[in-house]
């Protein structure tokens, strides 16, 4: 049994909540670069170019990417193997409050959805808790901000609309997110599972990495045919017209119902923030 | 798409010059607010109070920027989504709201009322905070300090690039992709 003290996932929570809102990973950066690149209208090329200046200003002048530095959504694999010392959710809050305190992020947190009293330093994270084999900690800080979490959307679909009813769902929330959520957007899909699972799926869905391809051939393939649907759309960067409209869907699946075929969209705006780290 | 210079407050040349589509760069004073001082001005104006700046040919911006490093003036300070404060708006527009800078849609009762007060609606890019605070000469907190990020702040912007989404015609760019 490996001995973990809280106190580590603290200090590791403050300094990743700091990272993940100041650099977005590379295949981020790749991908806005390429969007850049293969961008047809001027205007949207424009703002393309916006946003890579932003991503150099951010890191030189450590000011956060997007001011809206977003609810701290945390992921959290914990080996079966490991004693943690400490309270580990009160150890996971404080490092958001250290991060979004010491860190200069916005604080968008409010203690009730209906009296709306910002807390002040933007806790409680959204805490996803896995055990799973082994002696390691595996925390992911995913940033998610709200001007694209309100666009997303769950459907529960009937089997009967099969393949064809999950590309319309898609396909149908891109198009009402519109310009509202900050294309070009990264599009989180999760297929599958229940009400609240598949949720999750399509939230975690834009944590994977580029260029990790589902191993599933259909899905796979599904992502492709979304990603060149919504690119036809027009709707392109900042919803103000163009061939970019999406940098990537990511899509997870898990086993479901006789009766079901639950869809959620989670839409990412291109500040698709999250930052792994295994101790 | 024109492109073009303008200085704060708006004139009513400019108003009606601009056209959707036109590509612009503000230089003036603007003031913050969003979704709980829109609430908290609206709720004001309903009891017939002054509103916390003189909104008579006034510019919002919908922000709520990130807290200043020593030696900043304000931290990231993009854009808001502005439907949300599609509620409040036509109360403000008549009474003079000029323009507005934000992202995403307005509700038709907010067209509808720009074009008969006259308003303008931008878009500034959204996701492009830290960039655009470089545009951001001074920021000064000036009513509803307890809201934080929330509060209305007094801003004098220089060159801030902003695209005309909706013009005072009701003419609007998003609906043309």
């Amino acid at each position: 049994m490996r001995e973990l003290d809280a106190k580590e996932i603290t200090d590791n929570i403050k300094e990743m909540c700091i990272e993940a809102n100041l650099t977005l990973s590379e295949d981020m950066r790749d991908a806005i670069d390429k969007a850049e690149r293969d961008e047809t209208s001027p205007l949207g090329k424009r703002v393309l170019g916006q946003l890579q200046e932003n991503l150099k200003v951010a890191k030189e002048d450590r000011i956060p990417i997007c001011q809206d530095t977003g609810m701290a959504v945390v992921f959290i694999e914990i080996g079966q193997d490991v004693h943690i010392n400490g309270n580990l959710e009160e150890a996971i809050n404080e490092g958001v409050r250290l991060g979004y305190t010491e860190g200069y992020l916005r604080k968008s947190v409010v203690r009730h959805p209906l009296d709306r009293v910002n807390t002040g330093d933007n806790t409680p994270a959204i805490i996803h808790y896995s055990i799973v084999p082994g002696e390691e900690v595996k925390i992911t800080i995913a940033p998610k901000g709200f001007g694209s979490e309100n666009m997303s959307k769950v459907c529960m679909l009937k089997p009967a609309d099969g393949v064809e009813g999950v590309k319309k769902a898609v396909i149908e929330a891109v198009a009402a997110a519109g310009p509202n959520a900050c294309p070009p957007l990264v599009v989180g899909v999760g297929i599958g599972g229940t009400f609240e699972k598949c949720a999750l799926l399509a939230k975690k869905a834009l944590t994977r990495s580029f260029d990790k391809r589902p191993s599933d051939k259909m899905i796979k393939d599904l992502e492709d045919e979304l990603l060149e649907k919504i690119n036809k759309s027009g709707l392109g960067p900042a919803g103000l017209g163009g061939s970019v409209t999406a940098l990537k869907v990511n899509i997870e699946t898990y086993p479901t119902h006789i009766a079901g075929l639950p869809v959620a969209i989670n839409m990412c705006c291109h500040v698709n923030r999250h930052v792994t780290r295994s101790i | 798409m024109k492109e073009y210079k303008i200085s704060l407050p708006i004139c009513e040349n400019d108003i009606d010059t601009l056209q959707a589509g036109d590509y612009v760069y503000l230089t003036g004073t603007v003031y913050t607010a969003r979704d709980a001082a829109h609430l908290r001005m609206y709720e004001a104006a309903g009891r017939g109070e002054d509103l916390p700046f003189d909104i008579k040919g006034s510019v919002i911006y919908y922000l709520g920027p990130s807290p200043a490093r020593e030696g900043q003036v304000i931290g990231s300070a993009g854009p808001t989504t502005s439907g949300r404060m599609d509620k409040y708006t036509p109360t403000l527009l008549d009474m003079g709201l000029k323009a507005m800078i934000g992202k995403g849609r307005r509700s038709p009762e907010v067209i509808e009322s720009m074009k008969k007060n006259g308003a303008v609606y931008f878009a500034a890019v959204g996701g492009a905070g830290a960039l655009l605070s470089k545009c951001i000469k001074s920021a000064e907190v000036i009513a509803y300090d307890d809201l934080g990020t929330e509060a209305i702040r007094k801003l004098y912007v220089e060159d801030l690039p902003v695209i005309t989404v909706i013009d005072r015609e009701g003419n609007n760019l998003y609906d043309s992709v």
